[in-house]
């Protein structure tokens, strides 16, 4: 397997930003999820060569995190957060509402939907809240929660957008969005327009800018002396 | 109670509009940044120093401080902390949202102050949104000559690159940010050596600012030293933001001076408990700040040193608001767990310690508590945090495993009856155990 020229265009941009290339890591591992729906050894391999590491090195990187996921999401990656805030005023009810109304429990995931919990996922004042391919909805309630799945399953939108997903599912508010957006995610993974992971790619990182490079020598591993 | 709007004013005044370049020029911006760019380091230093600002991330520590600390050695970095994840904040993500031109020229000031020509802004993974909106800011900013290699035509040289984190709380601590943002495991590195400002990224000199003590520089620029401390309460200058969240009638982020009590932002500001139910605890500042209750707290003012000396912290501002229905062993929990899930797991107090306390805490709540388990939930707290006192004494790397004690010490402090009851219950279930001779 390999990435089209595009992608492997836009990694170089991206690689180009930072100091060092294994800085580039993280956003590399988004795009190798973009590119196949789940991290695959493969992609982690992809990424390793694009970065100087070795596939040992990336996989180490992306086990600590989260957000990368070697196991298939679906198309819809639904996180309920049950963190304090969210806990205090019914996420546990939310939790089970969308388990019960997908089939699945949570850390599963069939074709379509994944179904996790989340720790705090900064919504605390419009608790309870949940994310679907990263995109937010707040107040939602047990049978909001439902109807979203019911939704999820039955619309099947090509792209999730937050303003969409709050004005049919979700209630109080945190703070006042106040500005619409057209952008949105197209998979289980944050959509950022650099990494080519949402709807609409633009505005891109500015490319080639930097100067004061190569003059540095090689960073030391922390603690390797 | 009004609010004192200077960082939430722009988006106040003009909430359709107030994230784009040509709103924020057009209510001043990025004048502070050009006149920054006239100033020499050290009197910017000394600016930021004598205005008394105080990093808002949750540590406490002085902005100028920090910046009087940068090693000589250059290149040197600019990173700023935009991975809000501490439970209950949800400041920054309205900052980032609603104003990232605020940041972005708070960005280039510091940048200027500190010799810096790189900066990157650390965004959480679980905020795509307010990163799109910084992306774009920055995108404007180099198309007006704002960034890049010539900024506003002085030959000053500043890059800034917008970097997505990927879960893990762990990545606001300023050291295990770094690593992350080096492509590694987000895991603390150990002080000393290994302070930002000294050894940071890729060892080299690196100031560490969260986004809102960032967003506050073009404001002190502008109006200056003593304007800025007159927002504030003594020592405690400027405003600070509120992220109020649980059982209130009106959650919200509210930016207001030091000095008011936590009666009237409680009550006043946020509304007050829902249904006029009873108020029981709060959490002063995230989940990682022991508890306060109403009989020993609530006309207390809210300083940094009254904070302190009472047993807690201000950290980034997150209260946590719990009423009389609240079942505080579940509460403990709860916030327990987070603190397990995230723990990095390089420091053994920290990762089994969190654990442990997470699953006598479960166990409590299922009905499966022991008599003996109130004792050992302190011992455990006690191997994390020596003494389970106040500010923690760590036998780790950073702060997490501690935060995680402040729970489970506030619930044994203000609610071991409550504790009890959950056992005393639990030991009136009948136990049938299953699978032998059945």
């Amino acid at each position: 397997m390999s990435w089209p020229a595009e992608t492997i265009a836009r990694a170089n941009d991206i690689i180009a930003r930072y100091p060092e290339r294994r800085s580039a890591v993280m956003p590399l591992l988004y795009m190798a999820m973009r590119e196949e729906g789940r991290l695959t050894d493969e992609g982690m391999r992809l990424v390793a060569g694009l970065t100087g590491l070795t596939p040992a090195q990336v996989q180490s990187v992306a086990s600590f995190y989260v957000m990368y996921k070697t196991e298939s999401q679906g198309k819809y990656l639904v996180s309920v957060c049950s963190s304090i805030s969210c806990f205090l005023l019914g996420a546990d009810e939310v939790l089970h509402a969308v388990e019960e109304a997908a089939g699945l429990p949570a850390g599963e995931a069939d074709d379509e939907i994944g179904i996790e919990h989340a720790e705090c996922i900064g919504a605390c004042g419009g608790a309870p809240a949940c994310l679907v391919n990263y995109e937010l909805v707040e107040g939602v309630t047990a049978a909001k929660a439902k109807e979203m799945i019911e939704w999820l399953r039955n619309a099947k939108p090509e792209v999730i957008n937050a303003d969409e997903l709050q004005t049919l599912f979700g209630g109080r508010r945190s703070f006042d969005w106040a500005i619409k957006e057209d952008n949105g995610a197209i998979g289980p993974y944050p959509a950022f327009p650099p990494f080519g992971t949402a709807a609409h790619n633009t505005p891109a990182l500015e490319p080639g800018r930097l100067a004061t490079r190569n003059s540095r020598p090689a960073t030391p591993e922390v603690g390797a002396s | 109670m009004n609010q004192t709007r200077v960082l939430f004013k722009r988006m106040t005044d003009h909430p359709a509009d107030s994230h784009t370049i040509d709103r924020y020029l057009e209510t001043g911006g990025y004048e502070q940044a050009r006149v920054a760019l006239g100033r020499t380091r050290d009197e910017l230093v000394e600016l930021v120093k004598t205005s008394g600002l105080i990093g808002r991330g949750g540590a406490g520590f002085s902005a100028g401080m920090k910046w009087s600390f940068l090693a000589p050695a250059r290149p040197a970095y600019l990173v700023v902390n935009g991975d809000e994840s501490e439970p209950g904040t949800f400041k920054d993500r309205q900052l980032l949202e609603r104003d990232p031109h605020q940041m972005v020229e708070g960005m280039i000031i510091a940048a200027v102050a500190n010799e810096v020509h790189e900066a990157f802004v650390y965004i959480r993974g679980e905020y795509p949104k307010p990163a799109r909106r910084v992306q774009q800011a920055v995108a404007d900013a180099y198309e007006r000559g704002f960034l890049g290699r010539d900024v506003m035509g002085t030959g000053y040289h500043l890059d800034i690159t917008v970097h997505l984190g990927a879960g893990a709380y762990i990545c606001g601590e300023e050291t295990a940010l770094l690593n992350s943002l080096e492509g590694r495991r987000g895991e603390p590195r150990l002080k000393p050596p290994f302070f930002p400002a000294a050894k940071g990224l890729y060892m080299l000199p690196t100031i560490v600012n969260n986004v809102e003590t960032i967003s506050n520089l073009p404001h002190i620029v502008e109006r200056g030293i003593e304007w800025y401390r007159g927002l504030g309460h003594d020592v405690d200058t400027g405003t600070f933001l509120f992220s109020v969240s649980g059982h209130v009638k009106k959650p919200g982020n509210y930016e207001l001076p030091h000095g008011i009590t936590w009666r009237q932002l409680i009550y006043d500001v946020a509304g007050g408990i829902r249904d006029d139910n009873e108020l029981k605890a709060w959490v002063p500042g995230g989940a990682s700040a022991p508890w306060f209750v109403p009989s020993e707290h609530l006309d207390l003012e809210i300083t940094k040193s009254v904070t302190d000396s009472s047993g807690s912290m201000l950290g980034s501002g997150a209260v946590i608001v719990m009423d009389e229905t609240t079942d505080m062993v579940a509460a403990a929990e709860r916030l327990v767990r987070f603190f397990a899930e995230e723990s990095c797991g390089q420091c053994t107090p920290c990762r089994e310690g969190t654990t442990w306390l997470d699953m006598i805490l479960r166990r409590m709540l299922d009905g499966g508590g022991r008599a003996v388990d109130l004792d050992l939930l302190y011992d455990v707290s006690d191997n994390i945090s020596v003494g389970v006192g106040w500010p923690p004494k760590q036998t780790t790397i950073c702060p997490l495993g501690p935060s995680a004690v402040s729970a489970v010490k506030s619930l044994l402090e203000y609610f071991r009856p409550e504790a009890e009851a959950h056992i005393v219950r639990a030991n009136r279930v009948p136990v049938t155990i299953k699978g032998f001779g059945q």
